[in-house]
């Protein structure tokens, strides 16, 4: 098993005539994933070069090709509506690689698949992948490799350096998940930690955070109580100075919270290692 | 993206937001023609710059009379207050205070809304107040889609004011701030303090913005006040480039592919004894013209002593990095070492490629930054 995309999800690609959506469905399908239908208003009716078919809405993907998960790569302007439409089509996990969308926007967005009943991850994430199943995201497919740690991140180039290592060592993952790192995303660390821990597939799992709000700290404290798998954790950010943004709109130190020391210290205070580089991750769910 | 307090009252006037009248002046004569215009004998004034602690840096300052207005605005105007000279100040009516409230707006990323924040402990620093007594602050999560409801805008009222008449001030008051905050895509509208006056009137006596960053491209009213600082500016250029940048002041040049994996190696540098200069993300791809740009960034901060260039080759493969890499440099001319580090898809072709170059090239990012941190001393 993994959590969340495996070999029944049925994906349509929100904006799959874009450069972005066009490229990655295409990578997507070379990797396995089961992409039955993309969206394009206006575009309907048409093959793409993979032969993928082409509809104006999510509501004909999911009637036509049984679509259950849709990724969105739509400008950030008409990333809301897109996520509203695809969880009123009955998309069950909705994913927004698109970065640089409004906050409120996305506070709608979120509360609006909250209400359907739907899950959302990102936006501005390198979305999941349960590797040797399904890629759903922009993820380089190739250097993951199935096994049993599930992976947590708010970043995308850095789950590849911690991924590529644990692969390295010869530990595989269940499932990886880039959260997104914009202050207001969809599913967040209680939620996946949660799965993960339900997972039988999964015996370890990687949470790779980064400065700017409290999210760690309380995924520390949630691991303490509900968590009894061996977690290991990495913290981007000790150098960054307060008020700057590091890239990430989230990644942000504002009025002396969201420090990478904080947040270091509480998992300590969990008894969760802390890795000081990425490569020490593997050994330290080795050593639990 | 922050702008100052006589901007942000601004918009409280234009939303109906009531405020104490003020001026803003940008030298001391055209304070003592402020101070005629206000007729009130005495006034505050206040330094206007886009960081906190004006109060205790000595940039707000009571005045009476004329004479003083202009020696207090004289004193204001041209001071440092944490790297910001004043080149502005505002002149506002000093009101009777009865007593002071704290009521702001501000994305939570916990409950995924905006919420309503309010505190009785209004003109105190905020942060210490949540930090010793927690239970004096009153947060209010705001449904999109419900907004402020009056009813819901009399409940938080109710939990400030026990003073039906206020209340019902109180209530357009939150409602507007909602609307205000909402409309102009802020990530935070505050007013600290908010004042009862002696007289029985509520009143912001200042005022504070913050935007959201990403919905700038639709807010361009907002955008035309930005006032971007020497640091601000050099990050504008990048970002016009795709770059997101920071200056540090170590140095150790970094130029990475990814926010967090850039994060990163700015700490594995301190983490083995150096100093980065930046936090410079390039983005996804890394072409030649993007590597030349990037470079002419770093190395026009004169303390850099070596550069440190951090991929991670995924849809990107490395040998192809690597190719990228050769042909951009071909270009630049400098004589600062480099180091490269490859990792991902390909890297044993990407590092062979580099074999007989005159980079310093590594697979881990350990060896990577030991030696640029050997280089920089």
């Amino acid at each position: 098993m993994s959590i969340l995309v495996n070999k029944d999800t049925r994906l349509v690609v929100q904006g799959i005539t874009g450069r972005d959506g066009g490229f990655h469905a295409s990578k997507m399908s070379t990797y396995g994933t089961k992409v039955v239908a993309g969206t394009s208003p206006g575009k309907g009716g048409s093959k793409t070069d993979n032969g993928v078919p082409v509809f104006n809405s999510v509501h004909q993907a999911v009637e036509n090709e049984g679509a259950n998960t849709s990724i969105i790569f739509v400008p950030a302007p008409f990333v809301k509506d897109a996520v509203m439409e695809a969880a009123d089509a009955g998309i069950s996990l909705i994913v927004c690689i698109t970065e640089g969308v409004p906050t409120l926007d996305v506070v709608y967005a979120q509360k609006y698949v909250h209400s359907k009943g739907s899950r959302m991850i990102g936006p501005n994430c390198p979305g999941l992948i349960s590797p040797g199943k399904s890629l759903v995201g922009i993820m380089p497919g190739n250097i993951f490799y199935e096994g049993s740690v599930g992976v947590i991140s708010r970043s995308g180039t850095l789950t590849y350096e911690v991924v590529y290592n644990l692969t390295q060592k010869g530990m595989g993952q269940s499932t990886a998940v880039g959260v997104g790192g914009d202050p207001v995303v969809g599913l967040y660390y209680k939620e996946l930690l949660e799965m993960f821990q339900n997972d039988p597939d999964t015996s370890a799992i990687a949470l790779i955070g980064e400065i700017g709000g409290d999210a760690e700290e309380q995924a520390a404290a949630y691991i303490k109580e509900f968590v009894t798998k061996p977690v290991a954790a990495y913290i981007a950010g000790s150098t960054a100075p307060a008020d700057k943004r590091m890239g990430h709109a989230g990644a942000i130190i504002s009025s002396g919270s969201g420090s990478a020391a904080e947040k270091k210290a509480a998992f300590m205070a969990a008894g969760i290692p802390v890795a000081q580089e990425p490569s020490q991750i593997p050994e330290l769910l080795k050593l639990k | 993206m922050k702008i100052h307090e006589y901007q942000a009252k601004e918009f409280f006037t234009q939303y109906g937001i009531p405020t104490a009248d003020g001026i803003v002046c940008r030298n001391a004569m055209a304070c003592a023609d402020a101070y005629k215009e206000l007729h009130s004998p005495k006034v505050v004034i206040k330094a206007q710059v886009l960081t906190g602690g004006r109060g205790k840096a000595g940039g707000v300052k009571l005045a009476s009379g004329e004479d003083q207005v202009v020696e207090v605005a004289s004193s204001i105007l041209g001071m440092d207050i944490k790297g910001y000279k004043v080149d502005r100040v505002m002149v506002a009516k000093a009101v009777n205070i009865e007593s002071e409230y704290y009521i702001s707006l501000v994305v939570d990323r916990n409950t995924k809304s905006v919420v309503l924040i309010m505190s009785k402990e209004g003109g105190m620093d905020i942060e210490e107040v949540a930090a010793k007594t927690p239970e004096k602050i009153f947060r209010i999560p705001i449904d999109p889609f419900t907004g402020i409801p009056n009813f819901l805008a009399a409940r938080a009222a109710r939990l400030l004011f026990d003073n039906e008449s206020i209340v019902k001030q109180a209530i357009p008051v939150i409602q507007k701030m909602y609307k205000l905050f909402t409309e102009k895509d802020a990530s935070l509208v505050e007013i600290n303090p908010m004042v009862v006056t002696k007289e029985g009137t509520l009143l912001a006596i200042d005022g504070k913005m913050n935007f959201d960053d990403n919905a700038l491209y639709r807010q361009p009213l907002v955008e035309s006040l930005f006032e971007p600082n020497a640091e601000e500016k050099t990050e504008q250029m990048a970002k016009s480039k795709g770059f997101s940048f920071v200056h540090l002041g170590g140095k150790i040049g970094c130029m990475v592919n990814g926010a967090g994996l850039a994060m990163s190696t700015m700490d594995t540098i301190k983490l083995y004894g150096g100093r980065p200069a930046n936090f410079l993300d390039i983005g996804g791809s890394s072409n030649p013209n993007k590597v030349i740009e990037a470079m002419k960034l770093l190395l026009a901060d004169t303390n850099v002593k070596v550069v440190l260039i951090n991929i991670f080759g995924g849809i990107t493969r490395c040998d192809d990095v690597a190719r990228g890499l050769l042909e951009a440099f071909k270009e630049i001319e400098t004589n600062i070492p480099v180091v490269i580090r490859l990792t991902g898809t390909n890297h044993k072709e990407g590092l062979d490629l580099l074999k007989d170059s005159a980079f310093h090239s590594a697979s881990t990012m350990g060896q990577a930054v030991q030696k640029a941190v050997e280089l920089s001393k």
